[in-house]
């Protein structure tokens, strides 16, 4: 355990020592959902049923939390990269634990997320978002949203390691952008027809962002919505836990098969 | 005193789907030595170094590497083993410095900021610390590999085709490098596309084709195996047959042709042949000869003999 530990604490220096030397990307990464809470809040959201304000409001979570399944393709991305690159393989032939490299990949990219959501919540305040909710409550919010980012990271580290192909995995990271679109992230799931809204509500991101506007207290729970969103919180958490307690053991093992 | 093998396998076997690539691989490498792994593409060089440097598991066979069991004790083999090249590589995100540390820190290397202070040194990298490993030239990169592979002396290095694509001048520094490992113990085993790289590096060489060892033998073995090397140049094109029928005759060796250089050579293990007896050969068969040697083979002579291709 503590092999695991130390070399783990190695493997997050090493990803945040990529970030530092490449600021650039990770700058680009973040300017994206700043520039879709801009359009979607601004243009798309002039067409809908809400007040302007209200959107925007609803909006700022499901682009937290959209962002946060991004993990998916970053995690996918890196971890495919580095496969290609064959720096995985120099660290399967070195004595290091087996899932540090994998785990140390996603606990650096909590890491990155973090301070990466600053800019959003900052353009949020300024559009007219507010923590509406106690304090307590945000604090719990933060914290289902990174345990959402660490499942979908471990997911696309699973992918990433199995692909072994940076094209690939931009390919496929790049239809992961459709999975909000199918959720509640960026528009209310009540109007769509029966089996679409059936399909939007199970979808994890649906759960995670009900939670997250419950506990900001941006939104209420919507009625007759399906178990996960109907118990968001619960919905979430076992969402999480359902998709770490897959992925993370198959990366692991995939990362130590080679 | 017995010989003791830094790496030994027996019967090692892969297969991917329906296609073998190792069957039934037999290593030996002396414990010091350097050893030279040939043979031309799809002989199953790569193959037989993913699998003992544990980054694939066998099929079938055993083997030991640094003194330990590479199925049922891996971790082990890792602790003694350290690999560079083409599918082994540092981090380009990384500057320098920061991947000499890592590796370092990663080995439990004591001080891993003077260790890689000091491989940084000693393999001119100095200057290019703290830039990002993705930016380095060819050689830089080469060079920081092998100092990324030296953090902690492994007791087998492997070196997979460590300067193709390097000039001349960074080629002969890392053979320098190679030779001064060699000197403080370390067992080497290279695989190269260069013969003359083998040849200058290599105590041992192992010809591979098709999945199993072909030949073994010093350089020096392998080439006094096939005698002297027989060629000639002539005038031009239409004259290649009618030499290459004197060489047949004289070598009992099938003479190989270049028909860019209008030359033809076989080898020959008879000692009476000498030089004036086949120039008199050759005229007296009318063959308008512009050139002929007699001289020892090169490994590329002997691996065209083994393996039917170049290297």
């Amino acid at each position: 355990m503590s092999a695991l530990a130390y070399d783990g604490a190695a493997m997050v220096g090493r990803q945040l020592r990529r970030v530092r030397n490449s600021p650039g990307l990770a700058v680009l990464t973040q300017l994206m959902p700043v520039n879709m809470l801009l359009f979607f809040g601004y243009v798309f959201g002039s067409a809908l049923a809400m007040p302007g304000p209200e959107y925007r409001s609803f909006l700022v979570p499901g682009l937290l939390v959209a962002t946060a399944a991004g993990g998916l393709m970053t995690g996918m991305f890196q971890a495919a990269a580095d496969t290609h690159r064959g720096v995985t393989d120099r660290f399967r032939t070195m004595p290091v634990s087996r899932a540090a490299v994998p785990l140390g990949q996603a606990v650096a990219d909590l890491v990155v997320t973090a301070l990466g959501t600053v800019p959003l919540l900052l353009v949020g305040l300024a559009v007219g978002w507010r923590v509406e909710g106690s304090a307590a409550g945000a604090l719990g919010a933060v914290g289902l949203l990174l345990l959402f980012r660490f499942a979908c990271t471990t997911v696309g580290i699973f992918l990433g390691l199995l692909t072994r192909s940076e094209d690939a995995a931009g390919q496929l990271g790049a239809s992961s952008f459709v999975l909000p679109l199918l959720s509640d992230a960026y528009i209310p799931t009540g109007n769509l027809p029966g089996w679409l809204r059936t399909l939007a509500e199970w979808n994890p991101i649906s759960a995670v962002t009900t939670a997250l506007r419950e506990l900001f207290g941006n939104a209420p729970v919507p009625e007759g919505a399906a178990w996960p969103v109907a118990h968001p919180v619960a919905g979430s958490l076992a969402w999480s836990a359902l998709l770490i307690a897959v992925f993370l053991p198959l990366a692991v093992h995939r990362y130590g098969r080679g | 005193m017995t010989t003791t093998y830094a790496v030994l396998s027996e019967g090692l076997e892969k297969r991917f789907g329906s296609v073998p690539a190792l069957r039934g691989l037999d290593l030996a490498v002396r414990q010091g030595s350097v050893c030279g792994l040939l043979g031309p593409n799809g002989a199953g060089k790569t193959t037989a170094v993913r699998v003992l440097t544990t980054l694939l598991r066998p099929d079938a066979g055993s083997a030991r590497v640094a003194g330990h069991d590479l199925v049922r004790d891996a971790a082990a083999v890792r602790r003694g083993i350290a690999v560079t090249g083409q599918y082994a590589s540092v981090d380009g995100d990384l500057t320098g410095r920061e991947n000499l540390r890592l590796f370092a820190r990663l080995h439990r290397v004591r001080g891993p900021n003077d260790r890689a202070a000091e491989l940084l040194d000693r393999f001119g990298l100095t200057e290019a610390a703290d830039r990002r490993a993705a930016t380095y030239s060819g050689g830089m990169r080469r060079r920081l590999d092998l100092a990324a592979s030296l953090v902690r002396r492994p007791e087998v290095l492997f070196l997979d085709e460590p300067t193709t694509g390097l000039d001349p001048v960074s080629r002969n520094g890392i053979w320098q490098a190679v030779r001064e490992l060699t000197a403080d113990g370390t067992t080497v085993l290279l695989t190269t596309q260069y013969l003359e790289e083998a040849d200058q590096l290599a105590d041992d060489i192992v010809l591979m084709d098709r999945g199993r060892v072909a030949q073994t033998g010093s350089p020096a073995e392998l080439k006094a195996l096939f005698g002297r090397h027989v060629e000639a140049v002539v005038a031009g094109p239409h004259a290649l047959s009618k030499a290459a029928a004197v060489l047949d005759r004289l070598t009992g060796t099938e003479p190989r042709f270049d028909h860019e250089r209008h030359t033809v050579g076989a080898l020959t293990t008879d000692p009476t042949l000498t030089l004036p007896r086949l120039v008199r050969e050759l005229d007296a068969a009318g063959v308008p000869l512009l050139d002929a040697s007699l001289r020892p083979p090169t490994l590329d002579d002997v691996f065209l003999r083994l393996t039917g291709s170049a290297a």
